[in-house]
């Protein structure tokens, strides 16, 4: 009998062996593992999140530019919402019945006991239509949100829109705060200032039952936040001019850009053809992005800052600064006209300086400035000669913020193209190009691509006579804010001061005498500095610039207009210039320009190939 | 007389299994007001509205209970064993016959505003008549008449309670093989239980072929070690081997076509309760989500979400446990496990010093019962069992459960208090 007494110990070793089992299962699921800690938030508490109203854009006289406005979204709670009558629902809510169905299913396979949208974006007027029948669906409840408002038409591309997040984003690091559904800045002003504009987010944790009842505060809401308004935002933008522009440029492909060059402020930036930015709000947002996506004009293109051209004529002015800091030539330097070398289609008089030589702007005259300062004789071999020539000349262009982004505070800024040995190196091989290779380079065609902010801001240079700020469109964070300070920061080109007056010379002929006369305003006492200029376009007729800085002492405004397939910038893009300084320096457009207001604003320009 | 036998059964009486039992009726109290508590509604812990007010009526009753079984003669429990057992036959068949369906089970009696389950009664009747029959037959003899007549006793009342369709409390009475191990069952059966149960939950976690590779190379590998065992008993170990392999491919065919759909979702549920967390993985994802958030310390008295808000169902029933681990964490629960081996161990000591084979066979009895239901109450709570419906001793809500390991537990210390009189009989 006693081998069986002992079998009380083999008993009681399983009891043992159990509970010190279940000691260490219990441990793990307790302490160890935290995903049951988590799991018992997600279940019983529930955080709402308090959204703060997004922070307001003025322009630079304090005239409202964004604001918000009330907006209604139909959520759903399915386990609340059992068996509605779905033909009813689908006559007042207006939606077709297999789209109820669906909704339906996405709101359950989301959540069955915490809600979801299903209706989103209603307007102040759908809401009230629908308001009276909601106790007849249980489950269903509306949730007020804003949305973007505008009290004009204007300003699209700057501005941007904002939209739900995509779950792309969703998974990345740097935006840890968002959920689901939750709307931010997708482009434009909005994207680049996100942080400020959202806010904080408030939260509110309340405790909930298995079937979603609301069990009253977590903790008494010791946990609890409140929503902090964003930030409003004052832009640099003149939203009379910036009207303005996009009147002009109504019924025409291209962009105005308009700088202050004592601050790098953005007086205006229109990107044509325009849209109006309150169609990317509300209920339509999705019909009408993919509107303007499909559109063939390329509407939600943001040309200012992402079309690069080659900037045609204009580059002479570039051409003959770095020519003179070098030495290459001075105001007094006289070249032939000589059309063997390269065609000049102007019959003028003999560019004997530099000043006539930009009046005319004559293709010989900078074939050969160009091609002294690439050939300096800094090396015997003639192909090692050039690509010395043009590392030392690619340096200086950059240093006018060609060829690389200026940093403007919105999204998606296109860098452009300068002419360079890495280049040159791919296309021909090292050592094996020289400067025949590239000579058109030297009348602003070839390998250059520039954008119209840096040619607005090519003219913010001249006016400043050899530096710039860089270009931006928000002047400050907070209504009485400090301008932001990376914009307070000078950037000087390689070419001194001294050297810009003569080009500035050549300039102010273009306006009085030259090309540029249609933006002439003498007569209301404002010395207008102009260049024309044509992108040559091989895809079509060529595209019309016309870039400007006025007045001549004390420059308030540079300007670069750019008109897409209108030929030759004398006749489009130089009155609408002339018309955007009038305009901006006087308030008004006088008696005498009213004819090219007209003019351009009928927008029959003749195509007509010229240089 | 009674004065003297009163104050002999205060000498005699084993306090400290009584101290163990009222600070576990007490703290399954406490537990079930923490479980049927709702912070925005607060109702007294007293309220008859509430479980924890029925509860204390439950156990007030018990007291009452403890006094009769104590006060009765001990030798009753021995001499009427098999009466007590024939008349709890009787109520089972009654109940089936008489019973409302109560979420399809016809186990519930209703008589007047109380409810009661037979099926816990059965419990401690079946232990009095296996403790009987034992103290008249010895195991040890290859008598198959006698082993056949304890497995009818033993089988007869967990027949009765399937019947009624509370699986449950049927298997409950797979504990005895454990008491029948103590008296000299062969160990064959509870390793070869214990083996068949471990392959059979193996079969529906690993795959299949990886079993059969293990088993096999397992078994070569040990009668390659063991040759000789190889040359003694090669047809016993074909034998053995067939039965594992055979069962491993017929456990599929077991579980899809033997066990009922509710059955088979909770064999389910435990393998991948995350299958279906809203369906049939509920009760065990939210079960381990309420007593995994309670972390080491707990969340305090009163204060866990996840039971309150009914996030666990049966919580003051079933799945007491959960309230237990989200208030008071896992030193709370250790606790309640260590209160649980004290008291198992303590019987254990009690059932060796009895005298008869009738009063250690019974005191076994209590263990394995108790034992069976806290391995299977928590082990489901923590998915380390599949949720089958029976109650957690002592802490559960519930006036049948209570009544019955009330009765169980205090006819042992009945029959304790009076050893020593066995001696003299």
């Amino acid at each position: 009998m006693k081998y069986l007494e002992d079998r009380k110990y083999v008993i009681q070793a399983i009891f043992i062996i159990v509970a010190t089992i279940y000691a260490l299962k219990l441990f793990y699921i307790q302490v160890i593992d935290n995903k049951y800690k988590l799991a018992a938030e997600n279940n019983a508490i529930q955080k709402n999140i308090q959204y703060p109203f997004r922070g307001l854009i003025y322009d630079r006289d304090g005239r409202l530019l964004v604001q918000n406005m009330p907006v209604y979204d139909l959520m759903i709670v399915p386990k609340e919402a059992k068996n509605p009558d779905t033909l009813h629902f689908c006559k007042v809510f207006n939606i077709p019945v297999d789209e109820f169905r669906e909704k339906i299913k996405a709101a359950k396979a989301y959540s069955w006991v915490k809600p979801s949208p299903f209706l989103t974006r209603l307007s102040t007027q759908e809401f009230a239509a629908i308001q009276e029948y909601l106790t007849d669906f249980p489950g269903f409840f509306i949730n007020a949100r804003t949305v973007r408002g505008y009290t004009h038409q204007s300003l699209a591309h700057a501005l941007g829109y904002i939209g739900e997040i995509s779950p792309a984003k969703l998974e990345k690091p740097e935006y840890a705060g968002y959920l689901p559904g939750d709307y931010l800045g997708i482009s434009g002003i909005e994207s680049e200032y996100e942080k400020y504009l959202m806010g904080k987010r408030g939260v509110k944790y309340k405790m909930v039952n298995v079937r979603g009842i609301d069990k009253g505060p977590f903790r008494d809401g010791e946990y609890d936040t409140l929503s902090v308004a964003g930030e409003n935002l004052v832009s640099t933008i003149d939203l009379e001019l910036q009207q303005y522009g996009e009147k002009l440029m109504k019924g025409k492909i291209g962009s105005v850009v308009a700088i202050e060059p004592a601050t790098g402020e953005i007086l205006a930036y229109v990107s044509a053809p325009g849209y109006d930015p309150s169609l990317l709000t509300g209920k339509e947002f999705g019909r009408n992005y993919t509107k303007l996506q499909r559109d063939s004009l390329k509407t939600l293109f943001n040309r200012p800052i992402m079309a690069t051209y080659p900037p045609g004529s204009i580059f002479k002015l570039v051409q003959a600064l770095i020519a003179m800091q070098d030495g290459i030539i001075t105001p007094n330097t006289g070249f032939p006209c000589n059309q063997n070398l390269i065609k000049c289609s102007h019959g003028h008089e003999a560019p004997t300086n530099l000043r006539i030589a930009i009046k005319h702007s004559c293709n010989p005259y900078f074939y050969q400035v160009f091609r002294n300062e690439i050939n300096q004789g800094k090396s015997r071999n003639i192909f090692v000669d050039s690509r010395i020539g043009l590392d030392h000349w690619r340096e200086q262009v950059l240093s006018f913020g060609f060829g690389d982004k200026l940093g403007i505070d919105l999204p998606n800024e296109k860098k452009g193209i300068i002419a360079s040995t890495k280049l040159y190196n791919k296309y021909y091989g090292e050592n094996r190009w020289k400067f025949s290779n590239f000579y058109s380079v030297s009348i602003g065609q070839g390998e250059l691509g520039t954008t119209p902010l840096q040619m607005a801001n090519l003219m913010a240079i001249m006016a400043n006579r050899g530096f710039y700020y860089t270009p931006h469109i928000i002047r400050s964070v907070g209504e009485n804010g400090k301008p932001l300070a990376k914009y307070s920061k000078k950037h000087y080109t390689s070419v001194d001061q001294k050297h810009f007056e003569p080009v500035i010379d050549g300039m102010e002929d273009v306006v009085a005498r030259g090309t540029g006369s249609f933006a002439k305003l003498a007569h209301v006492g404002i010395t207008v500095l102009g260049k024309t200029g044509t992108s040559e376009n091989p895809h079509g007729d060529d595209h019309a610039v016309f870039v400007a800085f006025a007045p001549r002492e004390n420059p308030k405004i540079a300007i670069a207009v750019y008109i897409e397939n209108a030929g030759f910038g004398a006749i489009s893009s130089a009155p609408l210039a002339g018309l955007m300084i009038e305009k901006y320096l006087t308030d008004t457009i006088s008696a005498p320009r009213k004819r090219w207001e007209e003019w351009v604003l009928a927008g029959k320009f003749k195509p007509k190939k010229k240089r | 007389m009674a004065l003297i036998r009163s104050s002999k059964l205060r000498q005699s009486l084993d306090w400290p299994t009584v101290f163990i039992y009222f600070l576990m009726v007490g703290l399954g109290w406490l537990n079930v007001y923490a479980a049927v508590y709702s912070p925005d509604n607060v109702i007294n812990i007293f309220s008859w509205d509430i479980n924890s007010g029925k509860q204390l009526a439950w156990i007030g009753t018990s007291v009452i209970l403890i006094i009769v079984v104590l006060v009765i003669d001990y030798k009753a429990y021995d001499s009427l064993a098999y009466i007590i057992y024939g008349a709890m036959i009787l109520l089972l068949l009654a109940t089936l016959i008489l019973a409302n369906p109560i979420k399809g089970s016809r186990s519930w009696l209703e008589l007047g505003a109380v409810r009661l389950q037979p099926a816990e009664f059965a419990k401690f009747a079946t232990a009095l008549a296996v403790s009987k029959f034992l103290s008249s037959v010895n195991l040890r003899q290859q008598n198959w008449q006698d082993h056949a007549k304890l497995v009818a006793l033993t089988l007869l009342p967990p027949f009765i309670i399937l019947l009624q369709n509370e699986t449950g409390s049927a298997l409950v009475f797979g504990a005895f093989l454990l008491a029948y191990f103590r008296e000299g069952m062969s160990p064959l059966i509870l390793i070869v239980g214990t083996v068949a149960v471990a392959l059979f939950i193996s079969t529906l976690l690993f795959p299949k072929l990886y079993l059969v590779i293990v088993i096999t190379v397992g078994l070569g590998l040990w009668l390659w070690a063991n040759q000789r065992i190889l040359m003694r008993k090669w047809p016993l170990i074909l034998m053995i081997y067939g039965a594992s392999i055979g069962m491993i491919f017929s456990v599929d065919f077991f579980v899809n076509n033997v066990l009922q759909e509710h059955q088979q979702n909770r064999i389910k549920a435990l393998i991948s309760p995350e299958a279906d967390p809203r369906g049939f993985g509920w009760n065990v994802t939210q079960s381990k989500i309420a007593i995994g958030s309670g972390g080491f310390m707990g969340k305090g008295f009163l204060e866990g979400t996840q039971t309150k808000f009914d996030f666990v169902p049966e919580q003051s029933t079933d799945f007491i446990f959960c309230t237990i681990g989200e208030e008071h964490g896992w030193v709370g629960s250790v606790i309640v496990i260590g209160l649980f081996v004290l008291l198992l161990t303590r019987i254990v000591k009690i059932a060796e010093r009895q005298k008869s084979v009738f009063g250690r066979t019974y005191g076994y009895c209590v263990a394995s019962i108790i034992f069976f239901h806290f391995l299977v109450n928590i082990g489901m709570t923590i998915g380390l069992a599949p949720v089958v419906g029976i109650p957690l001793p002592f802490f559960s809500y519930g006036g049948s459960s209570l009544w019955s390991f009330t009765t169980l537990l205090f006819i042992l210390l009945a029959l304790d208090a009076n050893r020593k009189q066995d001696l003299t009989r």
